[in-house]
């Protein structure tokens, strides 16, 4: 194999410049030789999408399993999860509730914001120390002292249901991908459509199957955040080294103590990696969520911006960072948390379960309480701060004092880079483009591949999504490129600097999680509707990734391959680029992969900006409620993503094969 | 199975119901609640509120549900939903006759608001361009409109593509030498505003009232020859002969709309929504205080329900 790379080496050059070459000549020669390769002609597209809206009403409408309909069904589903969301919305926002409507009479109060602080403030303490209380307990404060507490109430009652669940599902999933092949085959390509098909685009069939409210929103949270669950526990249960898994068949584990016992506990650390995703997923999808039913913080933003209250909005938007540090920062510590060394059973329950009984009777007590003293009931409305104006006049201020700076970064930007770019990829012939994935296809890994890709890509073409999908190729294709320039070094000097990290972290953290709503609004401000600002907001948000799997795969790299190089002499310079790049390569490329998905996802958003991709035709099928167009433009996303992932997936792998690493094993 | 499950739901929502008819003062059809749907915007929010508070005071059971404008009809077609209290002629036309056509949903009348749409400047714009209102001036101070992509051309900030409004047929039927810039959300429209009114710089868009942004921002709309139907169908109609859209934006009121189902179920709710009206010098004056002045929406409510108790009294005899 390595006496035979150089060959194949230059072999696939001359591949690759005897495929550029023919495209190129195809391109000039035959624009009007076959104007059909260069512009797909209307007549040839093919109306799936009609068909899917008519398939999608038989399906609410008439589609039965005898005994009972699809609808039916759904319906039970939705009623299913309807329970432990109730219990949880009773609990921490409208208080336990008999009856329905306004007409529903109160039982007992919510919990008061003094008990929920409280509680919070308890777990942070028995999960891991004073430090995490204080935390924990700082970000609920904010939420009463803001103004936010009903709001976020609402919001967090969702989410404690919608994470278990996304959770478990997820692990679920990946440990049978894990034992069956032939399940993880099956199973990638539905992960990365659940991913990368815009959530726009299955609102209307959710809604149609689980009714509207809060349920619906529910269910599509689940749907946006399980994927990284399965795809982080594939990925930490087949890095648990072999060692370990030998010991455990060695005592006699069975299957199933195989699994539970050693797997999982082994592989815990990375599987807290899709744990937090779950988490940051699901408090992003509050903003969506909110457009169908679930109401909180999410409402709260969109109506803030829709009156330019850009402090309202960041006030709220903020709200959601806090509650997902604090989700967060608590289920790391439960997961990392020592097990008891000893558990004496002569002591009694209470004695055992000192900080249980302590949360419980602060609960009573300032449940009692709040029944005659508002104050502990509901956070006064007289201490409650805000930053008012403040954010708005910034804003003002800048816009009024940079604008002219700002103007022409853009401009040169625009001109120089983004309209080039566009112009070069709208005018690249589809039969080519089609042609040329095949060819990477093929190179990168071997027929099968060269089929999807070209596949898929014609797919694409002959819905007649051409010119659409071109543009957000553009898009996203730039955000990405700068994301990583910015994602990976900034995740390099994460790793290496302890303090660095948190700070970069806390960073990511609110990125992922801040509606990018919010910082939306104050970008268009300040460089207008239009591809610049879409490309900003995708940036900001997609960086996320790039970052945080850089910075987990330099910091797992084995402690000793480091010490060798030291020993053997490395610089710095070496030390990165020899060894440690390479072996955090396979994480590189997960967090690569995720950046790309991440961007299309948010392409939802740009298209609430104004641009002209495939998230745009998405958002007006949503607002047409045009179920076939919204899921064959959504799709077109999803083959986009799914080429590009599969592309770089196959690179990296022949690069490893170079460096010698493909024993290493991990696949992104 | 499940009809068992449905059956003991059920069972427990009327039982439920019996204890708290019991309570209520008036006698109405049903306890169920009417679901009346929120959505984003605070005149809406207004509305929808008043009709709520109205209808709890002839006895009925309500709750509020936010659901998206035009993702509702999903709900309101099925039943999960009840009532709809703006529909825009000028936005939710073609959402609306889709949904009539399905009969699960009906026209619950006018609100009494009408809304107005069209292109439309800052005050500080007349200076630079004397001509206006009247749309022939455009044509020579689309400079003065411009912006460096799309110099010399004249730049215009039309809605998101989904609102319609034939703005890109308009620009080519009267020859405007503009280019038609979409945005994707309202926000992004009104950011863009806020901006340029905080330079004094030039901007041209598309506003739409009743709204917080026409008392807050000084401007006109530009006058085009009036809309008639014909102008939209007949190519002949107006200055230019061979183009439709050779005229204004049509004006139209704002609807109620809701689940077919509402008339049988809630006969007299279905009554007090169809009686239901507003006009749009009250709307605007709630709107201004909600979002200009800062007041608290429900406070505005209960004291517009508190002032006009002889008006909606008229609603629900």
């Amino acid at each position: 194999m390595n006496t035979a790379a150089p060959a194949l080496l230059r072999d696939g050059r001359a591949i690759w410049a005897l495929a550029l070459g023919a495209s190129i000549l195809f391109a000039w020669a035959t624009r009007d030789l076959v104007p059909w390769a260069h512009e797909y002609p209307r007549d040839w597209i093919w109306p799936i999408r009609f068909e899917i809206t008519d398939f999608m009403k038989w399906l609410i409408n008439d589609a039965s399993f005898g005994l009972f309909s699809f609808t039916d069904l759904t319906r039970s589903i939705a009623w299913l999860l309807d329970w432990p969301l109730g219990l949880a919305t009773g609990l921490l926002s409208t208080g336990l509730m008999q009856g329905q409507g306004s007409d529903a009479v109160q039982i007992t109060p919510p919990l008061s914001w003094l008990a929920v602080i409280g509680a919070v403030v308890a777990m942070g303490h028995y999960a891991r120390d004073w430090k995490l209380a204080a935390l924990v307990g700082g970000c609920f404060l904010y939420l009463a002292m803001f103004g936010q507490w009903n709001s976020a109430m609402i919001t967090l009652s969702s989410i404690v249901v919608a994470v278990p669940i996304g959770v478990a599902g997820g692990l679920l999933l990946g440990i049978v991908a894990y034992r069956s092949p032939w399940f993880e085959r099956a199973i990638k390509p539905v992960l990365d459509l659940m991913q990368t098909v815009p959530v726009f685009a299955y609102l209307v069939p959710i809604l149609f199957m689980f009714g509207f409210g809060p349920v619906a929103a529910m269910a599509a949270t689940i749907i946006y955040a399980m994927p990284p669950m399965v795809r982080v526990t594939m990925l930490a249960l087949r890095s648990v080294a072999d060692e370990i898994v030998d010991f455990g068949r060695m005592v006699g584990c069975t299957r199933r103590q195989l699994t539970w016992k050693v797997l999982v506990p082994a592989s815990m650390p990375l599987l807290m990696v899709g744990v937090n995703q779950v988490i940051m997923l699901s408090l992003n999808m509050v903003i969506i969520a909110s457009m169908i039913g679930a109401g909180g913080l999410g409402f709260d933003v969109l109506a803030a911006l829709r009156r330019l209250d850009i402090g309202g909005g960041l006030e709220a938007g903020i709200a959601i960072v806090v509650l997902a540090v604090a989700l967060d920062r608590l289920s790391q510590a439960f997961a990392t948390r020592p097990p008891p060394v000893h558990e004496d059973p002569a002591r009694g329950w209470i004695a055992r379960h000192p900080w249980l009984v302590v949360a419980l009777g602060w609960i009573v007590v300032t449940g009692l309480a709040g029944l005659v003293m508002p104050g502990i009931q509901a956070y006064p409305k007289a201490l409650q701060v805000t930053t008012g104006t403040f954010w708005a006049s910034l804003v003002e201020a800048i816009n009024v004092n940079f604008y002219d700076a700002l103007e022409a970064v853009k401009t040169a930007m625009l001109l120089g880079v983004l309209i080039p770019f566009k112009r070069f990829l709208i005018g690249l012939p589809w039969a080519v483009v089609v042609g040329l994935l095949a060819v990477a296809g093929w190179r990168l890994g071997g027929w099968r591949l060269s089929l999807l890709a070209g596949g898929l890509a014609l797919l694409v073409v002959i819905t007649g999504q051409w010119e659409k999908a071109m543009i957000t190729v553009y898009l996203c294709g730039i955000s990405v490129l700068i994301a990583t320039a910015i994602g990976v070094p900034v995740g390099i000097a994460a790793a290496e600097r302890e303090r660095l990290g948190g700070v970069v972290r806390a960073v990511i953290d609110t990125l992922q999680t801040l509606p990018s709503f919010v910082y939306l609004m104050p970008v268009v401000m300040l460089f207008r509707v239009g591809d610049f600002s879409a490309m900003i907001a995708v940036v900001v948000y997609a960086l996320a990734p790039a970052v945080r799997y850089t910075a987990h795969g330099i910091r797992q790299i084995d402690p000793q391959l480091i010490e060798a190089g030291i020993a053997a002499g490395c610089t710095r310079r070496q030390m990165l680029w020899k060894i440690k790049l390479p072996l955090a390569l396979p994480e590189i490329m997960l967090g690569i992969n995720q950046t790309i998905m991440l961007a299309l996802s948010m392409l939802v958003i740009t298209a609430l900006v104004g641009t002209r991709d495939l998230g745009q035709e998405v958002y007006i099928a949503l607002t047409k409620a045009d179920t076939g167009r919204g899921i064959v433009a959504g799709l077109s996303v999803a083959f986009i993503a799914i080429i590009a992932d599969r592309l770089i997936a196959a690179g990296s792998m022949r690069m490893r094969h170079r460096l010698g690493l493909a024993a290493e094993g991990a696949t992104a | 199975m499940f009809d068992r499950v449905r059956a003991a739901v059920t069972g427990g929502v009327v039982a439920v119901s019996l204890m708290a008819s019991a309570a209520a003062f008036a006698a109405v059809e049903s306890k169920d609640p009417i679901k009346l749907t929120l959505h984003d915007w605070t005149g809406q929010l207004i509305t929808t509120k008043i009709m709520g508070e109205v209808l709890k005071k002839a006895g009925y059971n309500i709750e509020y549900v936010q659901a998206d404008y035009i993702a509702q009809f999903a709900g309101l077609e099925s039943g999960d939903l009840h009532v709809a209290m703006e529909m825009w002629e000028t936005t939710g036309r073609d959402a609306m006759d889709a949904s009539f056509k399905t009969g699960k949903t009906e026209n619950f009348g006018e609100t009494g608001m009408q809304a107005i749409e069209e292109w439309w400047y800052p005050l500080y714009m007349k200076e630079r361009c004397p001509g206006l209102p009247d749309w022939q001036a455009l044509n020579k101070c689309a400079e003065a409109f411009s912006v460096p992509e799309t110099a010399p051309k004249g730049r215009y900030l039309g809605g998101p593509v989904t609102w319609g409004g034939y703005d890109d047929e308009r620009v080519e039927a009267l020859g405007l030498n503009f280019e038609v810039v979409h945005a994707g959300t309202d926000a992004a429209l009104f950011a863009e505003l806020e901006s340029a009114y905080q330079r004094k710089a030039p901007i041209l868009l598309w506003i739409y009232t009743p709204h917080w942004a026409t008392a807050k921002y000084q401007g006109e709309w530009v006058e085009f020859p009036k809309y008639t139907p014909e102008c939209y169908t007949d190519p002949k109609w107006g200055s230019n002969p061979n183009l439709a859209y050779d005229c204004g934006k049509p004006r139209g009121p704002i609807w109620k709309v809701g689940w077919a189902g509402v008339k049988t179920k809630w006969p007299g709710a279905y009554n007090a929504i169809k009686a239901f009206k507003l006009n749009n010098d009250e709307m605007s004056a709630m709107i201004v205080e909600v979002d200009l002045d800062g007041k608290d929406l429900d406070g505005v409510v209960a004291a517009w329900v508190d002032a006009n108790e002889a008006r909606w009294k008229t609603w629900i005899k």
